[in-house]
């Protein structure tokens, strides 16, 4: 058995690059109008290369005002911009316009640019150096009066600088490679999604290991509150909207992430493109996003001579908790989804500041642990990087990462075969998503749970089960106890393979991990997701809840041993 | 770029009968370049113009030198038996890059993953992981990403004579098929694309069963019938089969399933349906093969897919028998009997 080395020291890494002025992220939001214009053109040459021919453009146009105008009149949000109504129905003018004369192909693309600036402009960050600076400390002296108010017991102790973050959140990876490849080319993290507060998190974790900051898209929901849209803006978010499902507008959202990376942008993308409602570890990703690495990769070696600083290193990134405060809504979109209820509106759980203040509040004083996992850097084709940029291959031997673009010895553009490389690294990384993650006791008093009651109706589907009265849902300690010891054996060796990696709780005297355990799952809910009654047997009084963190163990092949 | 196409050679590795029938194919389209493992065949070669006793043609030029091969070609075909093919890979991965473009022609499983002498033991379970095809023995041993697999009816003798034919090439990228149809086609020799690499490969693999099988029914002296009873009833098996471990029904519909079911079941000049055949005239398997120059991959292929089928709980009765036959003692007259017995009930239930 192998556990997780938490070598959480309080070590303090020395920035990577020297001044706020060499930043890639403060280059680009200096020249802010300047990069705005070339997304645009990158875009509208992107659609115009889609829709190749006048009448189809013209079309994607009449569908993107269709579903534009729909988008306002269903579900308008606060962030979006006043004049939404009024740009749209001139664009509605403009494409009659167009047809009454005779398709004209100038006036459409005019029109398309026009939408597209717009899209662009909404979708660029408003990077302040200044901001960033006051955001950063504000985040860091608050989150620590916080966690000292909370967890140090004596007086004065709100002001107390005995506990810091990295109390709190366990950084564990090769992070010395990680700081040494950010210097040579550019990093793209993804992480695994599963709270809104994981942005912040890996925000916290950037800028601890003295990386310059990261672009990442954030969803535009976010920007409704003040508060975030502050931190967001300062912090190199760019918006992404996800009620625009238009190809224009999707478009642009790559050309944007393109044009950043080949910039020396560090990124950070969440692949699986929205929190995991299920609570599983994303298995499938999104591979618009990704793809833009890929092409942002052959770009850079069309347009450099051999180079390492063209390079680009993928760090796959797990986030392990105890517990998520939006289970309970989360798990409720994902039942309605299997439940054949096709739609559900992107909706909006914080819609205002003081409800995401008391979500901070809790999740700092309350939550336990919470550990980030780094992966190795890898390329963009699931190759190892050395410390000097190098990609190595399985058997040891270095890999030209250039070759995988060329044919007949030169680099070639290919569509499709870029198609194939972007799904083929969506595998590499749902593949390091399951070996990072780290089994805490939490999951798996969890699994365990839910697979005895599931066994013992294994003749109802999933639905019924989760909708059985709380009386029946009661399993004797002592079976609970066996079947946990029994697992977690199993997890042991896995781990010795590799397959995941097991969390410093996990191990010990099986009652106390056990009892922490179940203190730990999704503690701060109304209802337990699980606790042990007056006879000292364990139940549950939300077994959806229950459901969604014992699906956190999903895809390992566990569900076998029952 | 078409000029710098033509300046490199295409590779060839492997020159037994379909490595030599596809060198002559690519000799009428590009300059080839084809490995073989012992000298004696690369002077023959070049010497005789002959692979084997086999006509190949006068512009192939014949090399034992693989790091030479994988440096003047950016195309190579590796058509090896799967028994070797590993060990192929595995000494010419280090000369092998990203840009190369590999399309194997092996219709057989790989297993050398796990313990031999073990896996056939009764009570050993064999998964799929635990068994690859050919594609995924090259990117596992290898860098190169761009795979494509050859697989149709094309019987080595008569694409020698230059008779009519078709063959596809299976590939996740499009540019791979294209390269194996700029470089095969003819005006003999058609080439269809496919993107299910797994699936075409599974096809190509599984027929060989239904191809001893069918040398059995001829070998007893048995009519059209019942070959074409076999000949369905297989197609459907490997259908389950095919399905369970990772490809799609449509590739077992086109040429690389049905249309190479057809040939190697009707056709005495296949290796695996002349195992079936002698095996029902009464020889013992290891007669048959202490007599046979090349691999009828079908033999090892029962073994496996009998396995994999136990695993995944598959109802397989002509590998099942078929495997009784060549390993159990059983005899060809008996495990007819028995398959004739078998109740079936639906005709197809996979559509």
């Amino acid at each position: 058995m192998k556990v997780v080395q938490n070598y959480y020291t309080k070590k303090k890494f020395e920035p990577v690059l020297p001044g706020p002025g060499d930043w890639p992220v403060v280059q680009l939001s200096q020249n802010r109008k300047i990069f705005i214009e070339e997304v645009t053109e990158d875009s509208v040459q992107r659609v115009k290369s889609l829709k190749p021919r006048n009448n189809s453009l013209i079309e994607e146009l009449e569908l993107t005002h269709y579903k534009e105008k729909l988008r306002i009149a269903q579900n308008p949000w606060k962030v979006d911009p006043e004049d939404d109504y009024f740009f749209w129905s001139k664009v509605k003018s403009r494409l009659l316009e167009i047809s009454a004369n005779g398709q004209d192909p100038n006036q459409a693309e005019e029109l398309l640019r026009e939408i597209i600036h717009r899209y662009a402009t909404e979708i660029t960050g408003n990077f302040k150096r200044t901001s960033y600076r006051m955001a950063r400390s504000m985040v860091t002296f608050w989150f620590a009066r916080l966690l000292n108010a909370s967890r140090v017991k004596r007086f004065g102790s709100f002001w107390s600088n005995e506990l810091t973050l990295q109390d709190k959140i366990h950084i564990t990876g090769e992070t010395e490679l990680l700081r040494k490849l950010a210097r040579i080319g550019t990093i793209i993290m993804v992480p695994t999604h599963f709270s809104n507060l994981d942005s912040v998190l890996i925000g916290y974790v950037i800028h601890s290991l003295g990386l310059p900051p990261f672009i990442y898209g954030a969803g535009l929901n976010l920007f409704n509150i003040d508060l975030f849209a502050y931190f967001m803006n300062s912090l190199g978010a760019y918006k992404v909207d996800r009620r625009k499902k238009n190809l224009p507008y999707l478009e642009t959202l790559k050309s944007y992430s393109t044009q950043a990376i080949l910039k020396g942008c560090h990124s950070l993308f969440f692949p699986g493109g929205t929190r995991s409602r299920s609570g599983k570890i994303e298995k499938s990703l999104k591979l618009g996003l990704l793809g833009t690495a890929i092409e942002a990769q052959r770009l850079l070696f069309q347009r450099n001579p051999e180079n390492m600083s063209n390079k680009i290193f993928i760090v796959p990134v797990v986030l392990n908790y105890n517990f998520v405060l939006e289970a309970p809504s989360l798990v409720n979109d994902y039942l309605k989804k299997q439940g054949q209820e096709r739609y559900y509106i992107e909706n909006d759980e914080y819609s205002t500041s003081y409800k995401i203040i008391k979500f901070l509040f809790s999740f700092f004083t309350k939550g336990s642990d919470i550990s980030v996992s780094l992966g190795n850097p890898m390329d963009l084709f699931g190759n190892k990087v050395d410390e000097n940029g190098y990609s190595i291959d399985k058997r040891e031997r270095k890999v030209n990462t250039r070759d995988y673009f060329m044919s007949n010895g030169e680099i070639s553009h290919d569509y499709q075969r870029e198609m194939e490389y972007t799904r083929s690294l969506s595998e590499h990384i749902v593949e390091k998503f399951h070996k990072l993650n780290q089994v805490f006791h939490s999951h798996l008093v969890a699994y365990v749970a839910f697979k005895l009651i599931q066994q013992k109706y294994y003749k109802l589907d999933l639905f019924s089960l989760l909708r059985l009265p709380e009386e029946d849902l009661i399993i004797d300690y002592e079976y609970f106890k066996q079947n946990f010891l029994r697992l977690r054996e199993v997890i042991y060796n896995m781990s010795d393979k590799d397959e995941l990696q097991v969390a410093p709780n996990l191990t010990g005297e099986a009652d106390e991990v056990i009892e922490n355990g179940i203190q730990n799952v999704g503690m701060y809910h109304t209802s337990r997701a699980i606790l042990k009654n007056g006879d000292g047997d364990i139940t549950t009084q939300d077994l959806n809840i229950l459901y969604y963190y014992h699906n956190r163990l999903d895809g390992y092949g566990l569900e076998k041993h029952f | 770029m078409a000029s710098k196409n033509t300046s490199k050679a295409v590779g060839i590795i492997g020159a037994g009968s379909f490595g030599t029938a596809i060198a002559n194919i690519l000799a009428n389209n590009a300059r080839v370049i084809v490995y073989a493992r012992k000298q004696d065949i690369v002077d023959e070669i070049k010497n005789n113009n002959t692979s084997y006793g086999q006509k190949i043609d006068s512009r192939v030029e014949p090399t034992s030198d693989l790091e030479y091969l994988a440096e003047s070609c950016d195309v190579i075909f590796p058509i090896v038996p799967s028994s070797n093919f590993r060990k192929m890979m595995n000494q010419i991965a280090p000369f092998l890059h990203p840009y190369h473009i590999l399309i194997h022609g092996t219709k057989g499983l790989d297993l050398s993953k796990s313990d031999m002498g073990q896996i056939f033991d009764d009570d050993t379970l064999l998964s799929r992981n635990k068994v690859n095809t050919m594609s995924e023995v090259i990117k596992e041993e290898s860098v190169v990403v761009r795979v494509g697999c050859l697989a149709g009816p094309n019987l080595a003798k008569e694409l020698t004579d230059e008779q009519p034919a078709a063959t596809v090439v299976a590939s996740h990228f499009d540019e791979v098929i294209r390269e194996g149809q700029r470089l095969l086609r003819s005006d003999r020799f058609q080439v269809y694309g496919s993107r299910d690499l797994v699936g075409v490969e599974l096809a190509g693999i599984l027929k060989n069963i239904i191809a001893i099988a069918s040398g059995a029914i001829s070998g007893m002296g048995l009519g059209e019938n019942a070959r074409a009873l076999l000949i369905s009833r297989g197609m459907v098996e490997m259908i389950y089969l095919g399905r369970a471990f990772g490809g799609n029904v449509q590739a077992f519909l086109g040429l690389a399933g049905i249309g190479d079911l057809i040939a190697t079941c009707s056709s005495p000049l296949s290796r695996n349906f002349s195992v079936g055949y002698r095996l029902a005239k009464g020889e013992t398997l290891e007669q048959i093969l202490d007599s046979m120059e090349e691999v009828a991959e079908g033999i090892n292929t029962t073994r496996i897919t009998k396995k994999l089928a136990e695993f995944y709980n598959l109802r397989a009765p002509i590998t099942e028998n078929l495997h009784k036959v060549l390993f159990e003692g059983m005899t060809v007259d008996e495990a007819l009997h028995y398959l004739m017995k078998y109740p079936f009930n639906v005709d197809i239930d996979f559509l």
